[in-house]
C-alpha cells in the first residue's frame, strides 16, 4: 500500500515538472533549438568549403588609382603583367585581381587597392584588409600584425609571388599536399559535443536551480512540504524530468548534426550514455547545492551566472582551451564542464570506449554525489 | 502512525500553544503566547500588519520552530509526527503563487497524490470551490478570487480534521471575499472541522468565527466570543460626529470641556465613550448649542472591536 501511494506520489510529481517545462515555448526554444541553430551557423561557418577571399592595400605610389592609367613601379608592374584589372563597382573601387588554383586547398583570390596610407590605416583596424604593401627604394615593403597568423600566411603567399615575378605559388618538387579527411577533425565534430555538454549545464543550472528558487520565492515549496509529500521524491523527480529533457535535446542535436554535417559518434553509445549521465548527476548536484538557500529569484539569477559563465568561457566549449596559458590548463581540466566536454568529445571524435571515460565519468558521479548532499543537508524548504 | 482528532476527548484542546516566543534578527515577533482550540471551534486570529499572527499560525503549522513554549496538535508535538499532523491538517499559506502552467485539476490532482486521493476526491473539490468553469484553465490565468479559491480547495483536499488559513481574503473585492466565507460556513455546518484563521478585517472574524483572538505586537490582548469581548471591554458606547466646515474648533478647546473628545481637526470628526446614553448624549447637545458649534451629523453607538482595538493599542486594524 505505502509502495503504491510513493509511486504514485512520484508519478504525479514527475508530470507536473514534465508539463512545467514542456508548456513554456521559451525552454523549447532555448533548450532545443537554441543549440541546433548555433551549431549550423558554427558548423556552416567554420566548415564551408568557400573561396578564401583576401584584399591587400597598395601606398599609393605602387600602383595608379585608376588602372587603366598604366603601371607604376615594381608592385604595379608586376600586377599589369599578371592580374586582371577590374574597374570601379558600386561601393569597390578600382582593383586588381589574382587567383591562385590549387587541386587540393581550392582557390584563393587576392584583390589589390590603392590607397593613401591612412586611409589603409583604418581599413586594417577595421578588419577590411589583412597587409598593407608599399614600394620605397625599389623595395617591397609589407606592413601587418606580425601576431595575425593569417596576415602571415597572406605575407609568404605574397613574397613568394613577387619574388619569383610569377602569379602563382612555386611547388617545391619534393613536397606535395594531401588534405586530412579523417572523421572527427572538423570544428563541427569539435563543437557538437561541446554544444550537448553546455547543455546539459545550462538545462540543470537554470531548470533545476532557478525553478527551486523561483518555487521557493513563491512559497510554493514551503506550501508542499506541509503535506505528506517525500522530500525526495520531489527532488528525484526534478532531477529524471531534468535527464529526460536533456536526453531529448542531445538526441536531437546528435541526430541534426548526423544528418546536415555527418557527425559521427566514433566511440560506443555505452560510454557516450555513461558520460552523460555523470555529467547529469554532476550538474544536478550542482544545481541543487546553489539553490539550497536562496529565496530571492535576483540573487539566484547572479549566483547561477557566477557559476556558469566560467566554465562557459573556461572549459573549451567553443575553442580548445589549450590556448590559455599552461599555468591554467591543469586548473581548467579540473572544472566539471571541461571533464564533461572532454569525456563527450573522447567518445564522439577519439572513439574511446567504457574504458575511456571511466575516470571523467566517476569524478562527476562524484561531485554530484557530494554536492547533491550538502545541498540537501542545508536544503531550506520554507 | 496516524493521528485522528477524533482520538482526542472533547475536553481536551486539538490545538495547545503554550508560552511560545520566536523572534527574527531584532524583532520579537510573538512574545509569550498561551492558546487554546477545541475541536470544531472557528476563530479568528484578529490583529493589523506585523501583529505576529502568521509567524504564530506557521508554527501551530508545523513551518517554523518556536524558541520557547510549546505546540502540541492533538495532544501530539510536531517533532517525530509530521507526517501524521501533515495527514489531518488542511493549510492555506498567505499568497502562495502555484505552477502558472498547470491546470486547477491538475494542480489538485498533484496535491491530491500527496494524500493517494484520486480523481473523485479532485472533483469535489473543483466542485466545492465553484473552480468547474476554470478546470482546465492555467493557474496563470485565474482571477486573485479564484486562486485563493484553489488554495482554499487544496486545503480542504484531506478532509483536515484541523484547517489553519492565513489572511485567506486579504487583497480580494467584496463578492469574492464572500464567496470564500460560504465555502467557510457550508463546511462549518457539515463537518466537525476547527478553523483558526488570521485576518485585519473585524466583519470578517464576526461573520465567520465563533472566537475572536485579538492579537498586537506578538502577543493576544483579548480572547472570546464577539459578546464576551464586547460585554467585558466594550462597555459604553460612542457618540461620533461631525461638525460644519465653518466652526472653528481645536484639540484644546475640547480639553477644557466636559467630555473626552478624540478630535481629528483635519477631517473636523471627533468620537469620545460614555456609559450613560440617555444623560450624557443631551448634555453634549446643550454643549454644543451653547457654543453655538452646528453639528453635521452625529451617531450613537455600541462599541465594536475596532474601538476595542483603539483602547487598547491607540490605533485601528487597518493602520
Amino acid at each position: 500500500m505505502n509502495k503504491r501511494i510513493h509511486t504514485g506520489q512520484f508519478a504525479r510529481l514527475f508530470a507536473a515538472h514534465f508539463k512545467e517545462i514542456i508548456r513554456k515555448p521559451e525552454v523549447i526554444f532555448w533548450g532545443v533549438i537554441f543549440p541546433i541553430l548555433m551549431s549550423l551557423g558554427l558548423g556552416i561557418a567554420f566548415t564551408g568549403k568557400g573561396d578564401i577571399v583576401r584584399t591587400i592595400a597598395v601606398i599609393d605610389a605602387g600602383i595608379p588609382s585608376d588602372p587603366a592609367g598604366g603601371p607604376a613601379g615594381a608592385i604595379g608592374g608586376f600586377l599589369e603583367r599578371h592580374a586582371e584589372k577590374i574597374p570601379a563597382q558600386g561601393r569597390h573601387p578600382a582593383r586588381y585581381r589574382i587567383d591562385l588554383d590549387n587541386e587540393n586547398l581550392g582557390r584563393t583570390t587576392f584583390y589589390f587597392i590603392s590607397t593613401p596610407w591612412e586611409e589603409a590605416r583604418t581599413l586594417l583596424k577595421r578588419g577590411n584588409l589583412n597587409v598593407i604593401m608599399e614600394e620605397s627604394a625599389e623595395q617591397i615593403q609589407y606592413h601587418f600584425d606580425p601576431l595575425n597568423t593569417d596576415a602571415q600566411l597572406i605575407y609568404l603567399k605574397l613574397s613568394a609571388m613577387f619574388t619569383d615575378n610569377r602569379a602563382q605559388i612555386p611547388a617545391s618538387r619534393n613536397e606535395g599536399i594531401r588534405p586530412l579527411t579523417l572523421d572527427g577533425t572538423r570544428y563541427i565534430d569539435f563543437l557538437i559535443p561541446g554544444l550537448i555538454a553546455m547543455n546539459i549545464m545550462m538545462s540543470c543550472m537554470w531548470g533545476m536551480s532557478y525553478g527551486t528558487i523561483e518555487k521557493r520565492s513563491r512559497k510554493l515549496l514551503r506550501r508542499m512540504v506541509a503535506t505528506p509529500m517525500r522530500k525526495s521524491h520531489y527532488l528525484a523527480s526534478l532531477m529524471a524530468v531534468r535527464i529526460l529533457m536533456n536526453f531529448i535535446e542531445g538526441v536531437l542535436l546528435v541526430v541534426f548534426a548526423w544528418l546536415m554535417f555527418d557527425v559521427k559518434i566514433q566511440g560506443s553509445i555505452a560510454a557516450v550514455m555513461a558520460i552523460f549521465i555523470a555529467g547529469n548527476i554532476a550538474f544536478g548536484g550542482i544545481a541543487m547545492f546553489t539553490s539550497s538557500r536562496t529565496a530571492s529569484t535576483e540573487a539566484g539569477n547572479g549566483l547561477i551566472n557566477a557559476i556558469v559563465m566560467p566554465m562557459m568561457v573556461l572549459s573549451g566549449i567553443f575553442f580548445s582551451y589549450h590556448n590559455f596559458p599552461d599555468w591554467s590548463i591543469p586548473l581548467i581540466r579540473i572544472l566539471p564542464l571541461t571533464m564533461l566536454t572532454d569525456g563527450i568529445r573522447s567518445v564522439f571524435i577519439e572513439g574511446a570506449g567504457i574504458s575511456g571515460i571511466v575516470l571523467p565519468a566517476g569524478i562527476l558521479t562524484a561531485i554530484g554525489i557530494i554536492f547533491f548532499s550538502v545541498g540537501l543537508r542545508i536544503f531550506k524548504w520554507h | 502512525m496516524r493521528a485522528h482528532a477524533s482520538s482526542c476527548p472533547a475536553a481536551d484542546p486539538v490545538i495547545d500553544v503554550q508560552a511560545v516566543y520566536k523572534s527574527f534578527d531584532s524583532v520579537e515577533a510573538v512574545r509569550g503566547v498561551d492558546l487554546r482550540i477545541m475541536e470544531g471551534q472557528f476563530t479568528a486570529i484578529l490583529g493589523p500588519n506585523g501583529a505576529g499572527k502568521t509567524t504564530l499560525v506557521e508554527m501551530i503549522e508545523g513551518i517554523q520552530k518556536p524558541e520557547q513554549g510549546s505546540i502540541r496538535i492533538t495532544g501530539l508535538p510536531w517533532r517525530g509526527n509530521e507526517d501524521a499532523l501533515h495527514r489531518i491538517m488542511g493549510i492555506s499559506l498567505q499568497e502562495t503563487r502555484f505552477v502558472d502552467r498547470l491546470t486547477v485539476f491538475e494542480t489538485i490532482r498533484l496535491f491530491a497524490g500527496f494524500y493517494d486521493l484520486d480523481n473523485g476526491r479532485v472533483d469535489e473539490i473543483i466542485d466545492m470551490t465553484g473552480l468547474c468553469e476554470k478546470r482546465d484553465a492555467y493557474v496563470v490565468e485565474l482571477s486573485g478570487g479564484q486562486r485563493q479559491r484553489l488554495a482554499l480547495g487544496l486545503a480542504l483536499l484531506n478532509h483536515p480534521a484541523i484547517l489553519i488559513l492565513d489572511e485567506p481574503t486579504t487583497g480580494l473585492d467584496p463578492n469574492a471575499r464572500r464567496e470564500i466565507w460560504s465555502i467557510l460556513l457550508a463546511l462549518k455546518k457539515k463537518c466537525r472541522t476547527s478553523l483558526v484563521l488570521t485576518t485585519h478585517y473585524m466583519e470578517e472574524a464576526e461573520h465567520l468565527c465563533d472566537r475572536i483572538v485579538i492579537m498586537d505586537a506578538g502577543k493576544i490582548l483579548a480572547q472570546g466570543s464577539l459578546d464576551q469581548l464586547l460585554e467585558n471591554h466594550c462597555a459604553g458606547k460612542i457618540i461620533a460626529f461631525s461638525l460644519e466646515p465653518d466652526v472653528d474648533v481645536s484639540d484644546a478647546a475640547w480639553m477644557d470641556g466636559p467630555f473626552p473628545v478624540r478630535w481629528n481637526t483635519d477631517q473636523r470628526k471627533g468620537s469620545f465613550e460614555v456609559t450613560q446614553i440617555e444623560n450624557d448624549l443631551p448634555a453634549f447637545i446643550d454643549y454644543l448649542k451653547a457654543r453655538q458649534w452646528k453639528l453635521k451629523d452625529m451617531e450613537c453607538r455600541r462599541k465594536t472591536l475596532d474601538d476595542l482595538f483603539v483602547s487598547m493599542t491607540g490605533r485601528r486594524l487597518h493602520e
